[in-house]
């Protein structure tokens, strides 16, 4: 188990690193950060001092075995437009983006869940044929045209709820449906194509003949067998989340990290980009690895593997 | 007829669907005789219905019916490009890299996980505000965020292909690398190729719209569905027609395409079948 967890640790590292690594070079080609980020009207002197201070008149190489031994430490550099401290700037929006993920993620798996699993267990009948229906529909309607249809009914039309903003719990309800709706229509999905492998299996059917009730046999026999999919799916939608949350919260104006990151490529802001990127990465392969430690619960077999 | 429908219907309705939008980018001219960038400010904000614009007109007074249509057009060739280039280039590589299990390889394939380790429309989004806006760096930036999704595939089909025993018998008989590989080894991920193509097809439309709703991609006066969602935004509130048609359009696209995909798997590959 040690073994494995640091050569865990050693791959999260790596791809953490060779995430800013790209990142940064891909910023430094593309233009000089400080004429697109600065006022038109500068004088000359004023944009070298700039430039001198933020270090970008040194070669390349300088400039990254710099970054990479600020970044080691946790430093990023100032943020261009607030002049803040770039990582702090982005690790303060993070609760708001970790709070909509997880309610989404949690209206996901409240959600398509169920409607997989009656889907699967009452296969061909009218429900399944609407859950199926509605899946196919949530995973081609584009959430930001969702989030503004939803603004106009519901703010514009009827006035219920928030356009947008942070606040109490009606702000959640919007946001948070459209961020679902594309995971838990592929989710749905999953449940129920992985549940109908199950019940096909013959430790249901002796389950049903040992005369349990349906209940015990699809919660205990079947959806824990069918698990596997379904959580590795789940795993690989909450880092797609995170992306998805970019687009989210531009529309309802919540003030997370995806925002952030929207508005700092925008302003050409790179300190709180390479930031950004940095805790993305981290968070994503965090959730990877929970995700692994997962399977070994769900599937005894899977830990034998990670002994090895 | 009904087994044939419940294991083709979807894929006719997709048809159909993807028809339609193929017509109406095909023919936007014929269809409608506005031109999508005429703009007359004296008739904008014109609700559905009025006189000479079904659909309305937009803030500067052009026909959203005909910037809807020219939409399909822009929106299918930015996916179209996606589509052909990551296929040829992720599929290459795959093919390299599955055939040849050397270290080369095995660095690609660290850095596909590495990529694949970071959301897609993100990586998409960073990738074109750093290389610039406009149409031919939206289809560059979606592409080398698309590749590695089709390297992946490709590479896992090779590593089995290459086990089976027609390859071993070719190359018994002392067929060249390049002819075992393209004409042997290929058409038997060809399949797989073209199921991740369809399923991807929608999803970099989707991110193209996406993208340029955010205010990268495309730009106006350009008519991307994308960037007419993301000036509808300013209308919301007197002119809900700005943003329902030119997402429903997007929305419709995307449900034909993935429809297609969804069937094609199912014909393809019974492996995927969901």
């Amino acid at each position: 188990m040690r073994a494995y967890l640091l050569s865990r640790l050693g791959q999260t590292v790596l791809v953490v690193f060779l995430s800013l690594t790209a990142v940064f070079f891909l910023v430094r080609l593309g233009g000089d950060p400080v004429l697109l980020f600065l006022p038109m009207d500068i004088q000359a002197k004023d944009l070298d001092e700039f430039r001198e201070r933020l270090g970008f008149n040194d070669p390349l190489a300088v400039q990254y075995g710099r970054f990479v031994s600020r970044a080691a430490h946790g430093d990023f550099g100032e943020s261009l437009r607030y002049r803040r401290d770039a990582l702090w700037l982005v690790l303060e929006r993070l609760p708001a983006t970790l709070s909509l993920a997880g309610s989404a993620l949690l209206l996901t798996f409240c959600v398509a869940v169920p409607v997989g699993v009656l889907s699967a267990v009452r296969r061909g009948s009218l429900l399944d044929f609407l859950g199926m229906g509605a899946a196919v529909l949530g995973q081609a309607v584009p959430g930001f045209w969702l989030g503004l249809m939803m603004i106009y009914l519901f703010s514009v039309r009827l006035g219920w709820l928030p356009t947008g903003g942070m606040g109490g719990p009606l702000h959640f309800v919007m946001p948070c449906v459209v961020l679902a709706s594309f995971y838990a229509a592929r989710m749905a999905r999953i449940t129920r194509s992985s549940v109908l492998d199950t019940l096909n299996e013959e430790y249901v059917l002796t389950a049903r003949a040992k005369g349990l009730g349906e209940p015990v046999v699809i919660g205990k026999h079947t959806l824990k067998n069918s698990a596997i999919p379904i959580v590795t799916l789940a795993g690989l939608d909450t880092g797609q989340l995170l992306g998805g949350a970019v687009i989210t919260e531009t529309i309802f104006a919540w003030p997370g990290l995806g925002r952030l990151t929207v508005q700092a490529l925008l302003n050409r802001d790179f300190p709180v980009v390479l930031a950004a990127v940095f805790l993305f990465s981290v968070t994503y392969t965090l959730i990877n690895f929970l995700v692994d430690l997962l399977y070994g619960w769900l599937d005894p077999r899977t830990r034998a593997r990670v002994r090895a | 007829m009904s087994r044939f429908l419940t294991r083709h219907g979807r894929g006719v309705v997709g048809i159909a669907i993807a028809s339609l939008v193929i017509l109406a980018a095909v023919a936007a001219p014929w269809l409608v005789h506005q031109d999508p960038l005429q703009s007359d400010f004296a008739a904008g904000l014109k609700p559905p219905g009025s006189p000479g614009h079904p659909l309305g007109t937009d803030q500067l007074g052009r026909d959203l019916l005909a910037r809807v249509l020219y939409g399909a057009r822009v929106a299918l060739f930015i996916g179209l490009c996606c589509v052909l280039l990551t296929a040829v280039v992720g599929g290459l590589l795959g093919l390299l890299a599955g055939y040849f299990e050397g270290w080369p390889g095995a660095v690609l394939m660290r850095l596909a996980d590495v990529q694949l380790s970071f959301p897609f429309i993100l990586l998409a989004l960073t990738i074109n505000a750093i290389v610039g806006l406009g149409l031919r760096n939206i289809i560059v930036s979606l592409s080398v965020a698309g590749w590695v999704v089709y390297a992946r595939v490709v590479r896992g089909e090779v590593l089995s292909v290459k086990q089976r025993d027609f390859v071993h018998a070719a190359q018994a008989l002392g067929l060249g690398r390049a002819r075992l590989l393209f004409r042997h080894v290929l058409p038997n991920v060809t399949p797989s190729i073209v199921i991740v193509a369809s399923l991807q097809f929608a999803q970099f439309i989707v991110a193209e719209a996406a993208i340029s709703f955010l205010g990268f991609g495309v730009q106006p006066p350009t008519p991307a569905w994308g960037s007419m969602l993301s000036e509808s935004r300013d209308y919301l509130y007197v002119a809900w027609w700005l943003a329902a048609f030119p997402g429903a359009a997007l929305a419709l696209t995307a449900l034909g395409i993935n429809l297609v995909g969804d069937w094609l798997r199912d014909v393809l590959d019974p492996r995927f079948r969901v």
